[in-house]
C-alpha cells in the first residue's frame, strides 16, 4: 500500500553558504496519490526526486514517508532512473529479481513473483533474454519491473520516458499510472513536459528556478486514462502554460528578447 | 509430399562433409603457419649440418628433436618436469590474483589511492622480475618459494592495473541503482562490482600468465633441480640439444595452451553482446 510522503521546508545548498538551490519546499503528498513535479532543466526537481529516494539529504528541513525520515535509500521507496541501467551478466528474470535478491528473498519465491510481474510489464516471453538485446522501451519495462519488485510503498520516476520513442512512452504513460493506481503506490514524477505531467498525475506542482520552489500547483481532475485530445485536457494544458509562463523563469523572459525573426529578414 | 522428403533428403546429406569442409577452412591459415615455421626449422637444421663449424648441432633440427620428444613422453620423465613448473606458475599466479584483484579494485575505487599509488606501482612494474632473484634467495628459505616470489613479481601487475581500470569504467548508475534497491555493501561488491569487472580481471590474468610463462624458464635455471628451465639448463650442459629443443617444443605448447584456458575464460566472463 502506499504511503504519505511529507516534504518538511526542505533547503538545499550543494556548497554550504553557497545560493540555495532549492528553498523552503514544503508539501505534503497523500498515500495512493500521483504527482507530477515539473520545471525547467536545473530547477532542482531531480535533486528534490532524490532527496525522496534518500540518495541525498537536504540542507535543511527533512523529507517523511508515513512518519519515517529518509535518510538513506530503502526497496520501500524505490526509484526509476532516465536511463534503465541494467545489469548486462544477467537475465531479463535476474535483473527484475535484484531488489528480491537483495532484500534474501528465497531463488522460488522471487522468481514466482518477478514473473509475476513481467507477464504485468508485457515482458513474458523475455524472462531468459540477454538485457542488452531488448529496445530502450523494455529495457524501461524490466526496470519498472525491477522497481515494483519489491512491493514499494513509493515510485519515484526521475524522466524515466525521455529517452523512449513516442508510441512506447505514450504506452508506458499509461501504463505506470494504472499499475500504481491499481496497488494504491504513491507516485511522484519529475518531467518538463507538460503532456506527460496530465497524463500521468492526479495533481501537478510547478517549480521555478534559482532557487527552486513549489510556486503553483494543479488538480488534475480527468477520468483515467487520460485522453490527450479531449477539451477538458487541452484547457488544462493551457492553465499549465499560463502558470508556467507567470513564474520569474518561464516564457516572459524570453519575451523581452528582440524576436530573432525580424533580424533575419533584415 | 513425397516431393518435400526428397528435397530434405539432399539437404541433410551433405551436412557432414559441409562441416568438416568449413572447419578445414578455418583452419588452413593456421595450418600454413605452422608449415612455413617447421620448413623454416628444417632449413635451419639443414644448414647446421652442412656446415662443418657447427654439425655438432645438428640435433637442434626437426627430426631428433621430435625422437627425443617422443622418448621424454615414453619414457615419463617429462610428466615430472612439467608438474613442477606448472606448480609454481599456478602456486605464483593463485598469490598474484590474491594480492592483484582486490589492490586493483581498492586503487580503482579511490581516486586517491590511484594518485598516491600510480607512480610507485608503475616504477616497480618497469623492473624484471629476474632482477629480484638475489633479494629473493636472501628471503626466502627454498628456492621453489624463491621462484614463486619471481612469478607473483611478475603476474601482480597487469592484474592490478587491468582490474582497477575495470572499477574504473563502472557504470556510476550501477552503483545508485542498486544502492537504491538496498544492496548491502557486501552485496555490491559481490553481485554488481566483481560480475562487472571480471572480464577485466581475466584479461590481467591473461596478460600475467604470458609474462609468468616467460620469466618461469630463466627463474628455474637457478638452484632448483626440477622444471622445464632446470630441464634445458640440464640438456645444454649434458650437450644433448635433441632434449633440449624437445623441451622449447614443451614449453611453446604448453605457453599456448595456459594462454587459449585464459582466453576461453575470457569468453564465458565477457559479458559483452556482439
Amino acid at each position: 500500500m502506499g504511503a504519505t510522503i511529507t516534504l518538511d521546508f526542505i533547503t538545499h545548498r550543494f556548497r554550504a553558504g553557497g545560493a540555495p538551490t532549492l528553498e523552503n519546499i514544503d508539501n505534503r503528498i497523500e498515500a495512493g496519490e500521483r504527482v507530477a513535479l515539473i520545471g525547467r532543466s536545473g530547477c532542482g526537481k531531480s535533486t528534490l526526486l532524490h532527496m525522496l529516494a534518500g540518495l541525498l539529504l537536504p540542507s535543511e528541513g527533512c523529507v517523511r514517508v508515513n512518519s519515517h525520515q529518509v535518510t538513506k535509500p530503502s526497496a520501500k521507496w524505490n526509484m526509476m532512473f532516465q536511463k534503465p541501467s541494467l545489469y548486462p551478466w544477467m537475465s531479463v528474470q535476474e535483473n527484475a529479481a535484484l531488489g528480491l535478491l537483495f532484500a534474501g528473498q528465497p531463488k522460488q519465491e522471487a522468481s514466482a513473483r518477478v514473473s509475476e510481474l513481467l507477464d504485468k510489464v508485457g515482458l513474458h516471453d523475455k524472462k531468459d533474454v540477454n538485457v542488452q538485446s531488448l529496445s530502450g522501451g523494455q529495457q524501461q519495462r524490466v526496470a519498472l519491473a525491477r522497481s515494483l519488485a519489491t512491493d514499494p510503498e513509493v515510485l519515484l520516476l526521475d524522466e524515466p520516458f525521455s529517452a523512449l520513442d513516442a508510441f512506447t512512452r505514450s504506452a508506458l504513460q499509461e501504463d505506470v499510472p494504472a499499475i500504481c493506481g491499481a496497488r494504491g503506490i504513491t507516485m511522484v514524477i519529475v518531467t518538463h513536459d507538460i503532456d506527460e505531467a496530465i497524463t500521468m498525475a492526479d495533481r501537478v506542482l510547478i517549480m521555478s528556478q534559482n532557487p527552486g520552489r513549489i510556486v503553483s500547483e494543479l488538480k488534475v481532475d480527468l477520468p483515467w486514462p487520460r485522453n490527450s485530445s479531449s477539451q477538458e485536457f487541452q484547457t488544462l494544458r493551457n492553465e499549465l502554460m499560463q502558470r508556467f509562463r507567470d513564474t520569474d523563469d518561464g516564457l516572459s523572459g524570453r519575451k523581452s528578447q528582440p524576436e530573432p525573426a525580424v533580424r533575419r529578414v533584415v | 509430399m513425397s516431393q518435400s522428403t526428397t528435397v530434405s533428403h539432399t539437404h541433410s546429406a551433405p551436412q557432414f562433409p559441409a562441416r568438416l569442409g568449413s572447419w578445414l577452412k578455418s583452419a588452413q591459415y593456421p595450418l600454413i603457419g605452422i608449415v612455413v615455421l617447421l620448413a623454416l626449422w628444417w632449413f635451419g637444421g639443414w644448414l647446421i649440418a652442412n656446415n662443418p663449424d657447427t654439425q655438432a648441432f645438428a640435433a637442434f633440427a626437426p627430426g631428433p628433436t621430435f625422437e627425443a620428444l617422443g622418448y621424454l613422453i615414453s619414457s615419463g620423465s617429462l610428466w615430472g618436469t612439467i608438474g613442477s613448473s606448472l606448480y609454481r606458475i599456478l602456486t605464483g599466479l593463485f598469490w598474484g590474483v590474491v594480492i592483484g584483484v582486490p589492490v586493483g579494485v581498492v586503487i580503482g575505487y579511490f581516486a586517491q589511492a590511484m594518485q598516491v599509488s600510480n607512480l610507485p606501482f608503475q616504477f616497480l612494474r618497469m623492473i624484471s622480475p629476474l632482477a629480484w632473484m638475489p633479494i629473493a634467495v636472501l628471503a626466502f628459505e627454498t628456492w621453489d618459494a624463491a621462484i614463486i616470489f619471481l612469478i607473483v613479481m611478475a603476474s601482480v601487475w597487469p592484474i592490478i592495473f587491468s582490474t582497477a581500470h575495470g572499477v574504473k569504467r563502472i557504470d556510476p548508475n550501477w552503483f545508485k541503482v542498486a544502492r537504491n534497491l538496498g544492496a548491502s555493501g557486501w552485496q555490491m561488491l559481490h553481485r554488481i562490482i566483481m560480475p562487472a569487472i571480471m572480464m577485466d580481471v581475466m584479461a590481467g590474468i591473461r596478460l600475467a600468465v604470458g609474462v609468468a610463462w616467460v620469466v618461469l624458464v630463466p627463474a628455474e635455471y637457478l638452484g632448483v633441480t626440477s622444471g622445464l628451465g632446470y630441464a634445458i639448463n640440464d640438456a645444454r650442459d649434458t650437450l644433448e640439444y635433441d632434449t633440449l629443443a624437445a623441451v622449447v617444443i614443451v614449453i611453446g605448447v604448453i605457453g599456448y595452451g595456459l594462454d587459449w584456458v585464459c582466453a576461453r575464460l575470457l569468453q564465458r566472463f565477457n559479458w559483452h553482446v556482439e
